[in-house]
């Protein structure tokens, strides 16, 4: 059991809040435009030195003192009713020095990629980004759920104006909006389930709670509804079906947004969030099951929609949709530490893959993979991006197959045959989406459509190698000096021979025409037609929202307004041609009011009677 | 006959924050029958300044219990903390209305001595003991809002709202006074604490019931509940927005002092009636006020909507009962007040082409004319969300916490489903605000100095709260102690 300086901790969380403020209050410095980039680039860089000195610092404490530190902040009458603080065990460092070390990453690549960005917009974005470092950091390291619940709801605005970037295109205004509104609905769920959890625990601090968990003091009845809503603000935070809508749309904020809040923040919460609760989640089986049954499923389907994808951004998104369902799935099956180890590693080399897309991106001025190709000489371009695929197809010795082993190992050691035989299913096709990708963006003949200016700034191409060099890193280290999961002898080879598999049908297909992809496709229309048009989800929200919400809004809406309203016009457009507006005032209006108010006042002895009776 | 008249001694200590405010308010009549004739906004200063003494008068006198005419005037913390809250709103109001009211063509003396008339009748509200004070206090605070909503005469919908909020109130003040006439029937007394200790209160006289049914109409609509509610958007969207803040804010504050007085103190024999009651209001006010809320383009219709669906969470609170319920309404009132006078006051300090502006998207595009203006409002409204660390978030968690130690799991758990529908109208104005294209001529800053001020004070009471409520939190907690006593 390992805990960390509090005083150290909270440095990491103020130097990007410290960072934010300044460029939000000082207007000149948020004008300079890449000087305000400079800024916060010093700011998060130092908060992954600080992270690191925390994590090389932790210091072992017994087994059953709290790693939280807390301050009072509502007040209540006995105990605060909420606190703030830190809590600094290995979960929280881990995750600061991940989230820290991308955000760092990602900002500096954004310096050159948004370099025509006028400079007060440049400012702007990173203020923003500031911001969302901020609120991630507090996220993974609250020692309660109200904190969470705040720093959860603080990521989510963040992303929204991060992907509403461009405003001024209309796609990128509705797809912030989207992704605001869908992980809101599960955000409804977790609310309601924390206030419940308080209402019968009595507390909403972590540490407690989990002595509770541990003492068996923990009030069990309802526990399951309970846990159930709380995963639901993971359902919607981190892509489960059938939540996971906004994520593909979330793809029209610029490239280095994408590759943050897929890699390291937004997403990650809710797997965090499970990992951090799973003392609690332990409790409830019921539960569990439908988590690692769900997020199986999620795995499955959006890999089957990656296969049919032509933007190489949304590609990556729906990949990670299904690398999150791998995660949901094993923390379903009993297997938190496996999800979290999968998290860190694919953290690292998603934002790689995002951050090298944008490479290509910047290159062809598309986002359609079959618009690019031609790219064999420029190993500077391709290779990055081919490791960071081959760690996401799962290929020994990089770190992707060792994580995936290890969490189709556990849900099979949870006894959870169907998740993974759809897991299996997904490693196949994962590795066959991503080849795919790779094949026709960088290894098909050139189209003679492209710019050619095949030049990349060094900036973007060195933290695409710094990042690569990590990938490879953390893949050998594993290997070398790695404790190996328990699992049957028969599961590392399987796990191989799927992802090779998969690498191998989508050479065959797209680089030597066997089987022809359009053959594939008509055999299998009816998946496919399905499959694009994303099996018809997103319609189905839109007419929900559309036809349900908005539309009872604006029934009570024009109920007030017109029968209310327009009855009195009616009987006033009659007397307007007798002139006497005060008359109409006051005939017209007083009554109709009148019965209102005389009709509740009925309502109310009513139930005054009823009450007293 | 030799018999003398005897002299009551009357202490007038009990009555001096309304003293002072209504000899302001006298000082600002004399003095508007002298000259400059031209200019009334030095009038302004002598409100302000009158709002600002009764305010220090309050502070001073915190921890006292004064009392006077036998229990008809009660000044003690629970009032003392309302006269602050009330005084603080006028106070705001005035400083926004010195150059708004003389722009938009009605400055007058009387705009202010009205103003401080009516903040008279509401710190009396926060006093009252009797049910006749009640009554007395309300038709003060009340007959000079009437007048107040028609200040623009030559505009139609001013004169409308005018008419509508007098001849309503003046429907629902019978209801009130046909209620406290019921009580008095069925107790003897209009003494709230005569009234409880009587023998009817304990036998559970019919009588009684409708006394506390009817008295909940009268003050249903002085707070708007649903279904008491329909005058508040149209008088709203046509009084002066000034007086549209002090409507929302202080008139609200003080007669939800005189409800929580009347429920706990008098008819505390009837809590399981009056919570059952309550409970039904909380959950229909916030449900469709929030609902209608999200249909409005107009934003002062839309603010009209949503403070109504705020009276709804308070009445969770009253539902959760006990020391923390009715402290944690007082702490959402402090917090309402701060930022509803903010939102309110963006608005009377942005114009478009001479008129006011008050449609949604004359706002388009306002964080690029005048960033600083656009995130004031934004943080006005994030307020209303209940986005932490602002004092709505906090307010709301006092609030909904209550709720469940109170064993009211599923009312706390609508509250949270209604605020977070409720978000969505707020942030559609904010996405107007950063994220559409200027329009021509939209909705632009005029410049004001007090104005300004007054939103700079809101805006560091609104941060304030969010970020150390303990103090705060103190005091709301020390106001209900002597009602709970």
């Amino acid at each position: 059991m390992l805990t960390g300086s509090p005083t150290l901790a909270l440095v990491v969380l103020g130097l990007p809040a410290a960072s934010f403020l300044a460029l939000a209050l000082l207007r000149p410095l948020r004008r300079a435009g890449r000087l305000a980039g400079g800024v916060s680039i010093t700011a998060i860089g130092a908060a992954f030195g600080a992270a690191c000195l925390l994590w090389l610092r932790a210091t072992s404490r017994a087994p059953l003192t709290s790693p939280s530190t807390s301050w009072a902040w509502i007040p209540a009458d006995g105990e605060p009713m909420a606190t703030v603080g830190v809590m600094v065990d290995e979960l929280s460092m881990t995750m600061a020095v991940l989230v820290t070390l991308v955000s760092f990453l990602v900002q500096l690549y954004s310096l050159a990629y948004l370099v025509d960005e006028p400079a007060p917009s440049l400012g702007r974005y990173y203020a923003y980004h500031s911001l969302f470092a901020f609120s991630m950091l507090g996220l993974v390291l609250a020692p309660s759920f109200v904190q969470m619940f705040v720093f959860w709801e603080l990521v989510g605005l963040c992303s929204y104006l991060l992907i509403g970037f461009w405003y001024d295109r209309p796609a990128a205004a509705r797809a912030a909006a989207k992704a605001f509104w869908i992980t809101k609905l599960g955000d409804l769920g977790f609310v309601a389930g924390i206030v419940m959890l308080w209402a019968s625990a009595g507390t909403f601090d972590f540490w407690t709670l989990f002595g509770q968990a541990a003492g068996g003091t923990l009030p069990t009845e309802g526990l399951a509804t309970i846990m159930f809503l709380i995963y639901l603000g993971a359902v919607g935070k981190s892509a489960q079906f059938p939540l996971h809508i906004w994520l593909p749309d979330a793809m029209e904020g610029p490239t280095p947004v994408s590759a943050l809040i897929h890699a390291a923040t937004m997403v990650t919460a809710g797997v965090f969030m499970v990992t951090r609760a799973f003392p609690l989640f332990g409790l409830v089986p019921d539960v569990l099951v439908l988590v690692a049954w769900v997020g199986a499923f999620t795995a499955l389907l959006a890999a089957s929609m990656a296969c049919v994808e032509s933007d190489i951004k949304r590609v990556l998104a729906y990949s990670t949709v299904s690398q999150l369902g791998y995660m949901m799935a094993a923390a379903g099956a009993g297997a938190p530490g496996e999800a979290f180890a999968h998290l860190v590693t694919h953290g690292v080399f998603k934002a790689l893959l995002f951050l090298g897309a944008g490479v290509v991106i910047h290159l062809f001025h598309t986002n359609d993979v079959f618009r690019m190709g031609g790219l064999t000489g420029l190993p500077a371009v391709w290779v990055p991006f081919v490791l960071a695929t081959l760690a996401l197809a799962g290929i020994w010795p990089l770190p992707g197959f060792f994580t995936k082993e290890a969490i189709l190992a556990g849900v099979l050691e949870g006894g959870f045959v169907g998740p993974f035989v759809l897991l299996a299913a997904g490693a196949f096709l994962t590795a066959f989406y991503m080849f795919r990708v790779v094949f026709l963006a960088f290894f098909a003949p050139a189209h003679g459509g492209h710019h050619g200016h095949h030049h990349v700034p060094t900036l973007m191409a060195a933290v695409c190698w710094t990042l690569a060099g990590l990938t490879v890193a953390l893949g050998l280290r594993t290997a070398l000096v790695g404790e190996h999961h328990p699992a049957p002898a028969w599961l590392p080879w399987l796990s191989l021979a799927l992802a090779l598999g998969g690498v191998g049908l989508a050479w065959s297909m797209y680089r030597r025409g066997v089987p022809d992809p359009a053959v594939v496709a008509a055999a299998l229309r009816p998946l496919e037609w399905m499959a694009r048009r994303r099996y018809g989800l997103d319609g189905l929200f839109a007419a929900a929202y559309r036809w349900g919400l908005l539309a009872l809004a604006s029934l009570v809406g024009w109920v007030d307004r017109y029968v209310v309203d327009g009855v009195l016009n009616v009987l006033s457009a009659w007397t307007l041609q007798g002139g006497d507006r005060l008359r109409r005032l006051q005939t017209g209006l007083a009554q109709d009011y009148v019965y209102g108010v005389a009709l509740g006042a009925l309502c109310l002895l009513v139930l005054a009677r009823w009450a007293w009776s | 006959m030799t018999g003398e008249i005897v002299v009551p001694v009357v202490g007038l200590s009990a009555l001096l924050p309304a003293l002072v405010v209504v000899g302001a308010g006298g000082l600002v009549l004399l003095l508007d029958l002298l000259p400059p004739r031209a200019s009334k906004a030095h009038l302004g200063t002598v409100a302000l300044a009158g709002l600002v003494a009764a305010l220090l008068v309050t502070v001073s006198r915190w921890g006292t219990d004064d009392r006077a005419f036998r229990d008809m005037v009660l000044l003690d913390n629970y009032a003392l903390f309302f006269d602050v809250v009330i005084c603080y709103a006028a106070a705001l109001v005035v400083m926004l209305s010195m150059d708004y009211v003389g722009r938009e063509g009605g400055e007058s003396g009387e705009y202010y001595a009205l103003v401080l008339f009516s903040t008279t009748g509401m710190l009396l509200l926060a006093s009252a003991g009797d049910l006749i004070v009640v009554f007395l206090a309300l038709e003060l605070m009340s007959l000079s809002l009437y007048v107040l909503a028609g200040f623009f005469k030559t505009r139609l919908v001013s004169g409308e709202a005018s008419m509508k909020y007098f001849l309503l109130g003046a429907f629902a003040s019978s209801f009130l006074l046909y209620g406290i006439a019921m009580l008095y029937g069925a107790t003897g007394s209009t003494n709230l604490d005569r009234i409880a200790g009587s023998p009817a209160a304990r036998d559970g006289d019919p009588l009684y019931l409708v006394g506390l049914a009817l008295l909940l109409v009268g003050f249903g609509f002085k707070i708007s509940t649903v279904p008491f509610h329909m005058w508040a958007p149209d008088v709203y969207e046509g009084a002066p927005t000034s007086v549209t803040a002090l409507i929302a804010t202080g008139s609200k504050a003080a007669a939800f002092a005189a409800l929580i007085r009347v429920l706990v103190v008098a008819l505390r024999g009837l809590q399981p009636d009056w919570t059952a009651l309550l409970w039904s209001l909380a959950v229909v006010t916030m449900t469709l006020g929030n609902l209608a809320a999200l249909a409005q383009s107009n934003l002062k219709r839309m603010l009209a909507y949503s403070s109504i669906a705020h009276v709804g969470y308070m009445l969770v609170g009253l539902v959760a009962g006990g020391a923390s319920g009715a402290g944690a309404v007082l702490f959402y009132l402090l917090a309402y007040t701060f930022t509803t006078i903010g939102a309110f006051g963006v608005l009377a300090l942005c114009q478009r082409a001479g008129e006011e502006a008050v449609e949604v998207s004359e706002y388009a595009g306002l964080a690029r004319r005048n960033p600083v203006l656009a995130a004031t409002l934004a943080l006005f409204l994030l307020s209303l969300i209940g986005i932490p660390p602002l004092a709505g978030f906090v307010a709301k968690f006092y609030l909904f916490g209550a709720a469940v130690r109170g064993g009211h799991v599923w009312l706390a758990v609508i509250a949270v489903l209604n605020s977070a529908v409720a978000a969505y109208y707020y942030l559609r104005v904010l996405v107007y605000m950063y994220m559409r294209e200027p329009e021509a001529g939209g909705a632009g800053y005029v410049p004001s100095f007090a104005g300004g001020l007054a939103l700079a004070i809101a805006l560091i009471g609104v941060v304030a709260l969010g970020v150390m409520p303990a103090p705060f939190a103190d005091l709301a907690q020390g106001a209900v102690t002597p009602l709970l006593r």
